[in-house]
């Protein structure tokens, strides 16, 4: 049976359909068999930072209002043959995403998949609370900046109320996800730190991605970020992250934190 | 602008948006658990009332939070006398 895993953050722009699609290309470059739903109805994107836009023809709701058979809606990636897409829809009303239909499909790609990994909508509205509903773990991904930790807070009070796992009584799984960080300006004080997040947060780590022209780059190919450029520094970062999700012990590193001197002195010229 | 604020160093941010975040959070956690505190509070009052007769005045429900737990305290004063009742 497949693990289910909600990619989430409250705040939007944070990097949830990023880190979404790098976690799941990460996976499969495994060998394990993944698919990636998008659960933004209405404000679709998964499938165009997948790269994979233009071969959309049935999405989720299809799936769920009958139209479609599941099958037909997954997109196989073109550069991986163990990573899928389930795109979300873009003109219908979010309204059609139900309760049942979405526990359904959930069900059924517990059946053929070893990961599947939901990409929350932004907000704590029904979208962001049925894309947590069947989580088996969730990924809290939180920029070091106070919005997004506040929103992080919120998400991690829903994670631990609104979800079936919560309402069995069991504990919810979360991993904190720190996405764009810079490692200068977080010891120059300028920014929150690892540490700072993680007391306030108090969830378990699962890596820190630091802030990087490569995952614009990424998304502008429309590749997810550990396929596009596996050597970048936060592909390394994703992929570190992607083997702790597997449960294999990795320690953690702070990206561009052990920088020499003369480093030093030149990214402060460049700043 | 004096040209001596060009060599005041300025403020580090990160440690005022800590502050504020953890005065914040501790709040807003505080007001989410008050809602459960409530259902909480006539629930277990009702129990109580079952089997013995109390001022419901002289109860104090309070939920602290310690780290990763929160702390559910129930205080609820019966004087000596007090009639049992049947269950």
């Amino acid at each position: 049976m497949g693990k289910v895993i909600v990619v989430t953050s409250g705040k939007g722009g944070v990097g949830k359909t990023t880190s979404t699609a790098a976690l799941g290309a990460a996976l499969a470059q495994r060998n394990e068999k993944v698919v990636v739903v998008d659960f933004d109805v209405g404000l679709r994107n998964l499938d165009l930072v997948m790269g994979a836009e233009r071969r959309v023809v049935y999405d989720l709701v299809n799936v769920i209002q009958g139209d479609a058979k599941l099958p037909q809606a997954l997109i196989r990636d073109k550069r991986l043959d163990t990573l899928f897409l389930l795109p979300a829809s873009q003109t219908r009303d979010k309204d059609n995403l139900t309760a049942e239909g979405v526990e359904q499909v959930i069900t059924e790609l517990k059946k053929y998949f070893d990961w599947i990994i939901c990409d929350s909508p932004a907000g704590i509205e029904r979208g962001a609370t049925l894309a947590m509903r069947h989580a088996d773990m969730a990924v809290v991904v939180t920029n070091p900046e106070v919005s997004s930790v506040r929103d992080s807070d919120r998400i991690i009070g829903l994670l631990d109320s609104k979800t079936l796992k919560a309402e069995r009584g069991e504990r919810m799984e979360k991993h904190l996800l720190l996405t764009r960080y810079d490692a200068a300006r977080a010891q120059r004080g300028d920014m929150l730190k690892v540490d700072d997040v993680l007391e306030i947060l108090s969830i378990p780590l699962l890596g820190i991605i630091p802030e990087s022209m490569d995952v614009l780059r990424a998304s502008n190919l429309g590749a997810p970020v550990t396929l596009a450029d596996a050597r970048s520094a936060p592909a390394l970062a994703y992929f570190d992250a992607a083997r702790r999700l597997a449960g294999e012990n990795v320690p953690i590193t702070i990206p561009g934190e052990k920088r020499g001197l003369l480093e030093k002195i030149f990214a402060r010229r460049a700043a | 602008m004096s040209i001596f604020s060009l060599f005041r160093k300025q403020q580090r941010s990160a440690p005022m948006a800590r502050e504020r975040l953890q005065v914040l959070l501790a709040h807003e956690r505080a007001s989410l658990e008050s809602d459960l505190v409530a259902i909480l509070r006539e629930e277990i009052l009702a129990v109580i009332a079952k089997h013995v007769e109390f001022d419901r005045d002289k109860v104090e429900i309070k939920m602290d939070r310690d780290g990763d737990v929160s702390i559910l305290e129930i205080d609820v004063e019966i004087p000596l006398n007090a009639q049992r009742l049947a269950a």
